[in-house]
């Protein structure tokens, strides 16, 4: 599965050099996107594709961002244009943006088309479509550092595999994206991180990425590590039977704040750290070291 | 004046055309980046585009949308003989939700694989959905000719289809912020051919509603009374069925689901002036126009360069204005037949 995204990553690196010479690439939605003159004047409406802009060395070029994109901290200076959902189109045309860059559901995306902006949609989604999009971004912005980018993230994305504790190998988890409880599945974004991190998740992936699961069939599938983010974390021993999970009892939960969640489920460029947070994690519960670890997680 | 002007609804009429004209000046000043864009209209490319593409076919467009609720909320009350009806009566509020929830799900599984889906956007699966729910309400009453039997189809629809689409969500989490747009409505995204298409369309159902007008005006009297006139009332009020239908389907498809707008209008109207049912509908119909561009207006300004849901304001400046009314005058008038 990995070595496919990464191939798939490589194929499509390889792909955006040899089009360097083309005028034109395709974005998301299918358009056809002109790739001269070299955009100067950027306006992004999606963290990661921010942080893939500031990534790619590009981020003096930014002139406005959407409300939620927080990294770098540079950005939270620039003009706000709205969120991806509800853009000011009027805030956006007044920027004079030579580059707006869009999820492919974003609304208002065909008006700012129609107001003769060049709007590029790109959705990264997982791990093999965020290489990709850092790719043809490359391509777009006009730089050529999208595969050292790609380079960098792979090696500490390797880092976080070999920090993970043999002990936490093939554990059971069970990653709560929301109270609903809404969980992350095998075919989510982070169902792929834990994927290569060498963990099971307890939610198939058959039943959607973030499917709404039943609070029973938690209990009953009794996942060795929870990781859940800060704001729902202190109610979960309060859910009814839930005070029966060994996972609680052992106190064997990760619970990440507001900063951490962002670099977890964004597909972008910060994907790696996001795996190096999780793989500390498995270390603060199971130890660096794999013998001690083993014993202490298994004491009640 | 108040007494003169009840027995004046076109001296109203003018009035209100008045004030839409008024507002819609207003309208090419007001947006994030103020008046400097105005100042700068015949200097500046960029700051032509704002105001000529940008704040007056927002503007417009908000007053049509509008005016198509205004109007087709007229319509409903003197069609089910129920204050209480709304444009979104038959189930299309319902189904136009479902079909965005839909478009989306397929745009966000494979946006490229269905360039069609991309053609028709969410604007034309709003329509569509809104469409396909009242012909299913229509179906399941078999017909228009009992009020009660329509109305309760139009509930089940309503219920169903909004049950539909949760079910789709609980599948696709992610779509639940847009969907939560779509469910406030928007006047943000409103284009010239939006604009000309919704103006067409309240052309349209104008005409259309001037012309079934007596049909309304004699249901009010009752349905024995309505067929007593002799009037052809089955096949006027399916055409009075399908105007609703299409007025309330456009305003939707541009603006999404526009609260209170079509249910205040015609009760505005009717605590101002006693009309017949075809000024009624235009005055209910300019009404709604003003209401919406006005609570557009206030959405783009109050907290610049942010922006309010529009729908939050239209709620609150209309159900203010009828609260108001409604203590200040004799409360028969309010909610009184016409």
């Amino acid at each position: 599965m990995k070595a496919l995204a990464f191939l798939l990553a490589v194929v499509a690196l390889l792909g955006s050099v040899s089009a360097q010479a083309g005028v034109t690439v395709m974005d998301d939605r299918g358009a056809v996107v002109q790739l001269l003159p070299v955009p100067q004047r950027i306006v992004s409406l999606l963290p990661s594709l921010t942080e893939s802009v500031c990534a790619l060395g590009q981020c003096a070029k930014l002139v406005g961002v959407d409300r939620y994109s927080n990294y770098p901290t540079s950005v939270r200076t620039l003009s706000p244009v709205g969120g991806g959902l509800d853009p000011n189109i009027e805030a956006i045309v007044a920027l004079k943006p030579d580059l707006v860059l869009v999820a492919t559901s974003a609304p208002g995306s065909d008006r700012l088309r129609a107001l003769g902006l060049r709007v590029v949609a790109l959705e990264p989604k997982d791990y093999a479509n965020a290489l990709r999009v850092l790719g043809t971004l490359g391509q777009i912005l006009g730089v050529d550092s999208a595969k050292a980018v790609v380079q960098t993230m792979e090696a500490d994305m390797r880092a976080a595999v070999s920090l993970v504790p043999t002990a936490a190998a093939g554990k059971r988890v069970y990653f709560e994206v929301s109270p609903g409880p809404y969980a992350a599945s095998t075919s989510s974004f982070l169902g792929q991180t834990l994927e290569r991190l060498g963990l099971q998740n307890i939610v198939a992936g058959s039943l959607g990425p973030f499917p709404k699961v039943n609070p029973e069939f938690v209990v009953r599938a009794q996942p060795d590590v929870i990781l859940i983010g800060d704001s729902n974390a202190d109610a979960l021993p309060s859910r009814p039977g839930w005070s029966t999970l060994k996972a609680l009892q052992a106190h064997r939960v990760c619970v990440f704040n507001k900063e951490d969640a962002d670099v977890l489920v964004r597909a972008g460029p910060r994907m790696a750290q996001g795996a190096l947070l999780l793989a500390r994690c498995l270390q603060g519960i199971y130890g660096a070291a794999p013998v001690s670890a083993a014993t202490k997680a298994s004491a009640p | 004046m108040k007494q003169w002007l009840r027995q004046r609804p076109l001296a109203l009429a003018a009035g209100l055309v008045l004030l839409s004209l008024g507002l819609l000046a207003l309208g090419a000043c007001v947006g994030s980046s103020g008046l400097q864009s105005l100042r700068e209209v015949w200097l500046d490319e960029v700051s032509r585009q704002i105001v000529w593409d940008i704040r007056l076919p927002r503007s417009a467009g908000a007053w049509a949308a509008g005016a198509l609720l205004g109007l087709a909320g007229a319509v409903a009350q003197g069609l089910f003989r129920n204050p209480l009806a709304d444009p979104y009566l038959l189930g299309s509020a319902a189904g136009a939700s479902l079909g965005v929830c839909l478009a989306l799900t397929l745009l966000g599984a494979a946006p490229v694989a269905a360039p069609w889906l991309l053609q028709l956007g969410t604007t034309g699966a709003a329509f569509g959905g809104a469409t396909v729910a009242v012909l299913l309400t229509l179906a399941l009453a078999r017909g228009v000719q009992q009020t009660l039997r329509l109305l309760l189809a139009g509930v089940v629809v309503g219920v169903v289809l909004g049950a539909a689409s949760s079910l789709v969500l609980l599948v696709q989490p992610q779509l639940m912020q847009a969907m939560q747009g779509f469910m406030l409505g928007s006047t943000a995204f409103v284009g010239w051919d939006a604009c000309a298409l919704m103006l067409g369309s309240w052309g349209l159902c104008m005409v259309s509603a001037w012309g079934l007008s007596p049909v309304l005006d004699g249901l009010s009297l009752g349905e024995s009374t309505a067929r007593s006139l002799g009037l052809p009332v089955a096949p006027m009020r399916i055409a009075l069925v399908l105007v609703l239908a299409l007025a309330t389907g456009t305003a939707v498809a541009h603006t999404g689901l526009i609260a209170f707008v079509g249910l205040a209008a015609p009760h505005l109207v009717r605590a101002t002036v006693r009309a017949g049912h075809a000024r009624m509908v235009l005055l209910s119909s300019l009404m709604g126009g003003i209401l919406l561009l006005g609570a557009d207006l206030l959405a783009r300004s109050l907290l610049a360069p942010q922006e309010l849901p529009v729908g939050v304001l239209t709620a609150v400046l209309g159900g203010g204005y009828l609260l108001w009314l409604m203590h200040r005058q004799n409360p028969v008038a309010v909610g009184a037949k016409p």
